[in-house]
Order: C-alpha cells, then sequence, then structure tokens
C-alpha cells in the first residue's frame, strides 16, 4: 500500500524504471509515432483555439495595463515574453494534462483491471517499455512543440486584435516583439515544456498502473493524475523561473 | 519444477493464504481446487510472479523469483504461459497481434516466422478463421480460446489455467479440457489449472489440491461436498 510518505518514492521509482533499461528503439518507435499522433497531433484544435484566446486577451489586458504610461511597442513586448516564458509553457500544459493524462490514466488503468498488464509481465513483454515508455516521450518532446505552436497562434492574433481594435499599429506591435526578444525567454519556456510532458505522462501512466478497484479506481486514477500534473506543473514552473530568469 | 515455500498472503485483516508450500511437478497437471474467493487466483498470481507474498518464496527449478517493479523472472520463468479467467487480451490488437505479441517483442523471429506460429497457434485452438477480429468481438469462449493460443504460441514450458472452464458451454468447455490434457499428454510440460469446477479438475488432475481456510492440502479424492458449503 502506498501511503502519502511513501509516495513520491514510489512515483520516482516508476519513472527511473520506465526509463531505464534497454528502450529497444526498433520496437519502442512504431508505439512512440503513434503516441505522438494521439497526444500531440490529436491535440492541435484545442491548442490552437485555446492559444488563440490567449493571444486576444493577453493583448487586451496588456493594452489596458500599459497604455498611456508607456510606448506603444511595450503592449508588443509584453504580450511576446509573457507569452513565450509563462503563457504558452503553463497553459498548452494544464490542456495537455486535462487531455492526455487523464486519458493515460484511463488507458491503463483499464488495462490493469482486466489484467492485460499483468499478461503482458508473464509473457516477458516489459510492460514499463511497451505500455509507458512511448506514452512519456510522446509527452516529453510532443508538448514542446505544441508550446511554439500556442506561441506563434497566440503572438500573430495579439497582433491582430492589437491593429484592428487597440489602435496600435502592426509594425509598432512586431517591432516590440521583435526588438525585445530574447533567446532565454524561448529556450527557458521549451524547457519547462520538455519538462511539463514528462511529468504528464508519467503522472498519467504512474496513476494508470497501479489503479486498483476497478471502474472506480479507474475514475480516481484519471482524477489523481490531472490534479498532480498541474500541481507539478506549476511547482517546476517556480523552479526552472529560480534557474533561468531570476535576476 | 516450481516450488512454493511457506507463502503467506493477506489483504488487511483476511488472511488468504497461510504457509502455503506445494511442488509442480514437469510432465504433469497439478489442479487446485477451492470455492469462488478463497484465493485461487491469488496463489497462480503469486506463483506467476505477479502478486508479492507477505512471506515465503517461490523457485523455478531452484532458482527465487523476484517480485516488485524491478524484478526481472524472464530468465527463471522462461515464457510463462497464462489463461487469464478473462483472457486479458489487449484490446486495441487483433486476434493475430494478440497471439504473436509475445513472439514480436521477446524474440528475433522475422515477420513471416511469426505469422507462421500465430497461424499454427490459431489453428491449434480452431480460431484461424478469426484471426483479424478484435477482442470485443469475441464470445467468451472464443475469448478463452484465443488466450490459450497466445499461452502456447512460445511453447512455453510451464503453463497457468486460470478457471478455464467457467461460464462456458458444455461444448466449449468440453473442448478445452481435452486441449488442455492433450497439452499435458505432449511433453515435459508443466501444467497449473485453478478452478472451482470439480468435473473439470476430475478429467485434468495427476494431482489435486484444495484451498480451504488458507490452507492448501492434498485432495486427491475430492468431492463437491468437501469445499462447496451446504446448500451451495
Amino acid at each position: 500500500m502506498v501511503s502519502i510518505i511513501t509516495a513520491p518514492i514510489d512515483y520516482l521509482a516508476f519513472l527511473v524504471r520506465c526509463l531505464s533499461g534497454s528502450p529497444d528503439p526498433r520496437r519502442t518507435w512504431p508505439r512512440f509515432l503513434a503516441q505522438l499522433w494521439s497526444h500531440g497531433v490529436g491535440a492541435l484544435p484545442v491548442i490552437v483555439i485555446t492559444s488563440a484566446f490567449i493571444g486576444l486577451t493577453t493583448a487586451v489586458q496588456t493594452s489596458y495595463q500599459l497604455m498611456g504610461v508607456v510606448p506603444k511597442y511595450f503592449v508588443g513586448m509584453g504580450v511576446g515574453r509573457l507569452v513565450l516564458i509563462e503563457l504558452a509553457p503553463v497553459l498548452t500544459g494544464f490542456i495537455v494534462a486535462g487531455r492526455s493524462a487523464s486519458a493515460m490514466a484511463a488507458e491503463l488503468g483499464a488495462m490493469r483491471v482486466s489484467e492485460q498488464i499483468d499478461a503482458l509481465e508473464v509473457m516477458g513483454v516489459d510492460p514499463y517499455r511497451y505500455l509507458c515508455l512511448p506514452r512519456i516521450l510522446a509527452s516529453s518532446i510532443g508538448l514542446p512543440v505544441l508550446v511554439v505552436v500556442t506561441e506563434v497562434v497566440a503572438v500573430f492574433t495579439a497582433l491582430v486584435i492589437s491593429s484592428a481594435m487597440l489602435r496600435i499599429p502592426a509594425q509598432v506591435f512586431t517591432y516590440g516583439v521583435t526588438h525585445f526578444f530574447m533567446l532565454r525567454d524561448f529556450t527557458g519556456g521549451i524547457v519547462k515544456a520538455g519538462l511539463f510532458g514528462l511529468l504528464i505522462g508519467s503522472s498519467g501512466c504512474y496513476f494508470g498502473f497501479n489503479v486498483q478497484g476497478g471502474a472506480a479506481g479507474v475514475g480516481r486514477a484519471t482524477t489523481q493524475a490531472v490534479v498532480l500534473s498541474a500541481v507539478l506543473i506549476l511547482s517546476v514552473d517556480f523552479v526552472i523561473a529560480l534557474i533561468f530568469f531570476n535576476t | 519444477m516450481i516450488q512454493l515455500e511457506e507463502v503467506s498472503k493477506r489483504f488487511k485483516r483476511q488472511v488468504v493464504l497461510d504457509r502455503v508450500s506445494l511442488d509442480v511437478l514437469e510432465g504433469a497437471t497439478t489442479v487446485i481446487l477451492g470455492p469462488s474467493g478463497v484465493g485461487k487466483t491469488v496463489l497462480l498470481k503469486i506463483m506467476a510472479g505477479l502478486i508479492k507474498p507477505d512471506q515465503g518464496r517461490v523457485f523455478y527449478d531452484g532458482r527465487r523469483i523476484g517480485f516488485g517493479r524491478f524484478a526481472d523472472n524472464r530468465q527463471m520463468t522462461g515464457g510463462l504461459g497464462y489463461v487469464f479467467q478473462g483472457g486479458a487480451l489487449l484490446d486495441s490488437l487483433t486476434v493475430a497481434e494478440n497471439v504473436g505479441l509475445v513472439l514480436e517483442e521477446t524474440t528475433r523471429l522475422g515477420r513471416d516466422e511469426v505469422q507462421r506460429r500465430t497461424a499454427e497457434a490459431l489453428t491449434r485452438v480452431g480460431m484461424a478463421e478469426h484471426a483479424d477480429l478484435y477482442p470485443r468481438a469475441l464470445s467468451g469462449g472464443m475469448t478463452r480460446l484465443v488466450a490459450i493460443a497466445r499461452a502456447l504460441v512460445a511453447d512455453p514450458r510451464y503453463l497457468f489455467f486460470d478457471e478455464p472452464t467457467t461460464g462456458l458451454d458444455p461444448a466449449v468447455s468440453g473442448r478445452i479440457c481435452t486441449m488442455i490434457r492433450g497439452l499435458r499428454d505432449q511433453g515435459k510440460r508443466a501444467q497449473v489449472v485453478v478452478t472451482h469446477d470439480l468435473a473439470a479438475a476430475c478429467l485434468l488432475a495427476d494431482h489435486t489440491y484444495m484451498l480451504r481456510g488458507a490452507k492448501l492440502v492434498r485432495a486427491d479424492n475430492a468431492r463437491k461436498e468437501d469445499y462447496e458449503p451446504a446448500g451451495a
């Protein structure tokens, strides 16, 4: 029985078990691609829609706070850096956590309940490599790509609304975005996204893998996977902020 | 040979297995009888390394198996064949993919050879024409037959059956019993069957044990009333 004290150790042991050992690329690659399709490409529509609104809202609120106080190009700067450093990685992480961590937990949980994972183990097929590794890799690699999509769409929609409704010319907004662009903002956001993806994939797999108690247990696991992902995203976000952006 | 040495297991306050010892011999079918819920499946899963006992040890050919996340018993169990009560077929794979999975994942056989052996195993259980179906399209009996094909395809030394005839019509049940007997006669394979079906047990068993009150006792002449409460 895993208690609240031993749970973090058990989670880390699970992660180590998933990532250790021979990855066997010939066998893992096709399953990785299938998971990347499901949790990466499959998430694109919702990511595009939400990031459009992220851009629109950020532009309006940045303009509200800065207009009349500083030059107009500061709106472009504010939107750009806010999206790159914080909003794109964290909000995309939350969306993917809600979508993928829950799906992974439910899928693996159902497999655990119906003894499919036991069947893999007795056959000598490593279920950590067969089931968990492709999912964890797919979310770790897919999330940074989704974050880049979020950044592009959010900044573009912010540009559109700024020039159309907020009386900020497109050239001025673009100047603000590009002139104050720092590579560290971008790389920091991508590093965050990779870590968030690792946490999302591993928490989804962890709770799914350890389901007990039938359908109710599967339901509990999906909730726990999303909650843990969200908590870990915000915790790691703080640590990365200290490492990358602490002046 | 599989040896269980003083194996105990409890779930919360309920003692399921109390210092159970058992030798499973090769070339024979060992049947473990007992009413539903008594702990037969737990015993089988401990034997397979799937559930960690609270106490006791399990040996395959004198080598102790491990339990838990980092245990790797593949060398010792040598590709165990296990027929789960519900089949436990992977629902994202077709019948053929389910059967061929163990060969794909644990051997270096070419695709053609995997397909040939898969077809052979499915033919053996009479399921060759259903190779492209998904498990959700199969009946309970068909699922059990595919599970047997999956357990056999890698030609394991040990075969475990968890309630192989439960919930099946007499025809399929009889077919499965005949199949299990036939497998026993073919070689030096050690087979373990857990069941509450006394008729199947009598048909299959070389050695019969009964799980009763968390203890395992020899029961070569078991009667229904020995393990089922009166009126059941």
